[in-house]
Parts: C-alpha cells; structure tokens; sequence
C-alpha cells in the first residue's frame, strides 16, 4: 500500500511551564505521509514551527517503538489514540484522514502535574513502584536457571501482567484517575512467582496505601483501563490485586 | 479494632464495603420481589403472605435494622468515593471519550444510587410508616399504585435499580476478586438476568395493580 499525503488541523495542549495557565492552540500539519507515525507528524509540525521562530510542542518519547512506556497523550479523547493495543507512538498516520481535526492533551490526573505542553510529570508511579513493586534480593552468586521450579502457566500469567510499561495510559483513560491497573500489574507479576512470594503481603498493603497518599482515584470498575492499555493488560489483574489486599490484611 | 478501621479507610477497603453491603442489598432484593410476586396471585394470597410475614417479626426487625446499618456504609461510603474522585482529576479533558469498558450503567453508578436513595425514602413512606396490618397494607398498595403519577414514579425506579444492579453485580465480584475467565462471563450474565428479573417482577405491579384489586 503505497503512502498518501494527508492535510490535518490540530488542536494542542500549549501550557509553557507548570504553573502557567494552558489552552488548546491550533496548528495545521500539512503534506503528512500515512506512513508516519504519530510522532513523525508532531516532529514535522514542531520542524516548521521552529522555522517560523515559534516555541516547539513539549512531547515525551524515547525507544519509539512500543516497549519504553515513555509517550503517551490523549488524542481526540483516547488515551494513545483510538487503536487498541498501541502507544502513540506506534500509532500510524494512516488511521487518520484528509482533514481531520484531532485534538492532542496531556495526561489528567491530579498526581501527574503537566511539566510543560504534553509532557506531564510521571514520577508518582515511581513513588507507587518504590513503594512495594519490588523484590528484595542479598544479591550472591547467580542461582541456576532451574533452581526454582515454576509452572509454565505460572510464568505466563506473571509475564502477561509483567507487559505493563508504566506509561499511565489507564490512569489517563480512567474516569477515576486510579492507577488500579498498574498496581494490579505489578501486584500480580510478583506475587505470582516465588521470589516475590515473601514480601507478597507487604506489597499489596504499602502499594494500596500509597495510591491514596499521591492523590489517585478509587476504582470503579469501568474496565476503562484494560480497553486502553497498550499492553493488553486485563481488569482481571485489578481482581488479583483486590485478592492479595484482602488475604494480606485479613490474615 | 484499629487495623479494621484503617483496612476499610484504604482505596479497596471502601471498594469492599459497596460490595458487600450490595451483595447484602442484591440479596434483599431477590427476597422482596419473590415476597412481592404474590401480588400477582391476587389479594388474599398477598394478604397471607403479609400475615407469614409480619408472624416473623423479630426476624423481620433484625433484618431491617441490618439493612438500615448496611443503607447508611453503602451511602455513605459511595459518596465518599464519589467525592474522592472527582478530586482525582482537578483539570478535565477537552475532549474525552469512552474506549469501550463503560457502560451506561456503570457512568451511572452515583446518580443512580442517589435516585433509588430518594425512591427507598417514598417507598417507606408510602408502605413502611403506615398501619401494619395486612389489610391496611394492601390497601396503601392498590391505592397508592391505582395513581398514575406513583405508577410512573415507581415504574421509572424500577429501571433505575435494575440499572443500578447490571453494572453493580458483576462489579461486586470484581471487586471481592472473583473474576477469572471462566467464571466472568456466566457472572455478567447472571447480572443481566437479575436487572431484568428485578425490572419484571417490580416493574409490572404497578400495571397490573388494577385487576389485582
Ligand atoms: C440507597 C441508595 C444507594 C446509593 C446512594 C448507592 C450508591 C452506589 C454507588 C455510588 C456505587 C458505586 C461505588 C463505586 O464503585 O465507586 C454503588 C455500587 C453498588 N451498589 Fe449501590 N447505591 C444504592 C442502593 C443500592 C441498592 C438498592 C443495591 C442493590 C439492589 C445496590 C447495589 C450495589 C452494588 C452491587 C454495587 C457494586 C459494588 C462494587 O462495585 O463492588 N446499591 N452504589
Ligand atoms: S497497565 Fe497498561 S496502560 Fe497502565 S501503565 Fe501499564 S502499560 Fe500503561
Ligand atoms: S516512545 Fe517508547 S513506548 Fe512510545
């Protein structure tokens, strides 16, 4: 399928620094190939803005290619854009069309403060990491491979939950702003192993604690979340988590 | 007791009082409207069933009181998360749109419940506070759904609950951590089955309540 050239008009998140008042700008990207990705066409639109001596559109990327966890904007009220299982940038200029509007905005929630345009600051899902999403090891010599039997279905099912990138799309999309799914993610992946066995408890207690502390919603089961993560994580990681809580405060 | 109040002060532990005190009220429900379906057997059926009923009453007493205890943790504790929420997310979204999870329903959660809040106050109005006998009882019911504004009022309700209840169901499992692939989708379907019990069972008396009398 060879590229098209498409016309768009944009709708922007401009916000110069944290404390400054923000409002959506409008910019037109023309002559964008379909092949490019989300990202691509932003980088040709700040090229021209930085040719008319204008203030480039602040956005956060890194590996670009689905697996850092770094991107991520609300695009015409979608977390990553309408395409299922994919971050922004792996999203594709072709599933747009000539002369559509798209309106771009940052993360909203009241942990994730924006730090300037689509750039918001992410560091309290560190905090939630730091606060359990751990396991503590004395680091010796290294054990071998098949020391510590585990079941194929076992590792499945952490891997899946391990997927998460942390890149706050289902906070984002999340009509509660709760960070469930992360946690949830987090929660699972070691809980299910037996190195993240002993602290299991512990965990689900300090994380849970923690999202309340940073100011994140309370989950409501609008499955939100698990429609928008790029990584396909499941609600039914939210289930686990809410299984670990209670086994961990109840015994 | 300390470590109770401060497990149910967590996101979860208040996620774990709606669900268990609307397990308690999903439970409620079915037993009131089996209770209710005698209606359809006509007047003196209704009217023994009041009597085996009201023979209960130190039952009935406990119960009521338990559910009074559960109204107030579910109300209250929904407007606390309702609350917290909202304060969640200081700065909305221009535009923001549903990726496919919610439903109806489910965005309806606290209106709903304030709905059927208003509703439950009517309806113990209406059936709860008056002379306790069996015949005064059904006459308080015939008369007061033979009008067509409290026909609508408890029509409408009716759908609210049953709304209410198709989110709330499978959403109570969720949150107790039932939820496997297995077992989910039977879970929502029993949801769904439940809501349209409930819409049935209460929704038609009022429409037949006329050929009752
Ligand atoms: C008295 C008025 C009521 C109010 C104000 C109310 C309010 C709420 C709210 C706000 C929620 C959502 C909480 C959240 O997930 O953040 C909820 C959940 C729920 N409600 Fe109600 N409700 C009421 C009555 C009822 C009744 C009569 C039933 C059952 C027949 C019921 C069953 C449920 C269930 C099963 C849930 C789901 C719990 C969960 O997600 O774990 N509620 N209610
Ligand atoms: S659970 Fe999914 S949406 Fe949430 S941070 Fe991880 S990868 Fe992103
Ligand atoms: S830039 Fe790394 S996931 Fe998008």
């Amino acid at each position: 399928m060879s590229a098209k050239r498409i016309n768009l008009t944009l709708k922007v998140w401009r916000q110069s620094a944290g404390e400054i008042i923000g409002s959506l700008k409008t910019y037109s990207a023309s002559d964008i190939s379909t092949d490019m990705s989300f990202l691509e066409m932003l980088d040709v639109v700040n090229e021209n803005l930085i040719k008319n001596g204008e203030d480039p559109i602040a956005f956060d990327h890194d590996c670009r290619e689905g697996i850092c966890g770094m991107c991520g904007s609300v695009v015409n009220g979608r977390a990553h854009g309408h395409e299922s299982n994919t971050t922004l940038c792996q999203l594709h200029m072709r599933h747009f069309s000539d002369g559509d509007t798209i309106v771009i905005e940052p993360w909203r929630a009241k942990p994730f403060k924006v730090i300037k345009d689509l750039v918001v600051d992410r560091s309290a899902l560190d905090e939630l990491i730091q606060a359990g999403g751990f396991i503590s090891v004395n680091a010796g010599g290294a054990p071998d491979a098949n020391a510590i039997p585990i079941a194929r279905e076992t590792a499945e099912a952490a891997f899946n939950a391990a997927a998460c990138i942390g890149c706050g799309a289902c906070i984002a999309a999340c009509p509660n702003a709760s960070a469930m799914l992360f946690v949830g993610a987090k929660v699972s992946h070691l809980s299910l192993l037996p190195q993240g066995k002993p602290e299991a408890k512990k965990r689900a207690r300090q994380m849970v604690r923690k999202m309340k502390e940073l100011g994140f919603g309370n989950c409501s089961n609008e499955a939100e979340c698990e429609a928008e993560c790029p990584k396909g994580i499941s609600i039914r990681e939210i289930a686990r988590l809410n299984r670990e809580f209670i086994k961990a405060e109840f015994s | 007791m300390n470590w109770f109040i401060d497990t149910i002060s967590t996101s979860i532990g208040k996620k774990l009082l709606m669900a268990v005190t609307g397990l308690g009220f999903c439970m409620f429900l079915l037993i009131h409207m089996i209770g209710n379906l005698t209606l359809y057997g006509g007047k003196d059926l209704f009217m023994a069933y009041v009597e085996h009923l009201h023979a209960l009453s130190p039952l009935i007493l406990a119960a009521e009181i338990g559910l009074v205890f559960f109204a107030c943790v579910h109300v209250a504790t929904g407007l606390i998360l309702f609350l917290e929420n909202r304060r969640a997310r200081p700065v909305g979204y221009a535009v923001k749109k549903n990726a496919g999870g919610r439903t109806f329903g489910s965005a309806t959660m606290p209106y709903t419940g304030f709905i059927i809040l208003c509703f439950l106050i009517l309806h113990l109005i209406n059936f709860r506070f008056i002379e306790q006998t069996p015949d005064a009882i059904f006459q308080a019911v015939s008369g007061t759904l033979s009008d067509v504004s409290f026909k609508i009022i408890y029509i409408a309700a009716v759908f609210v609950v049953a709304l209410h209840v198709r989110h709330g169901f499978w959403s109570l499992f969720q949150t107790l951590g039932a939820n496997h692939l297995k077992y989910m989708p039977m879970i929502q379907a029993i949801g769904i089955a439940f809501a349209l019990l409930a819409l049935a069972g209460f929704g038609l008396i009022p429409i037949v309540i006329g050929f009752i009398a």
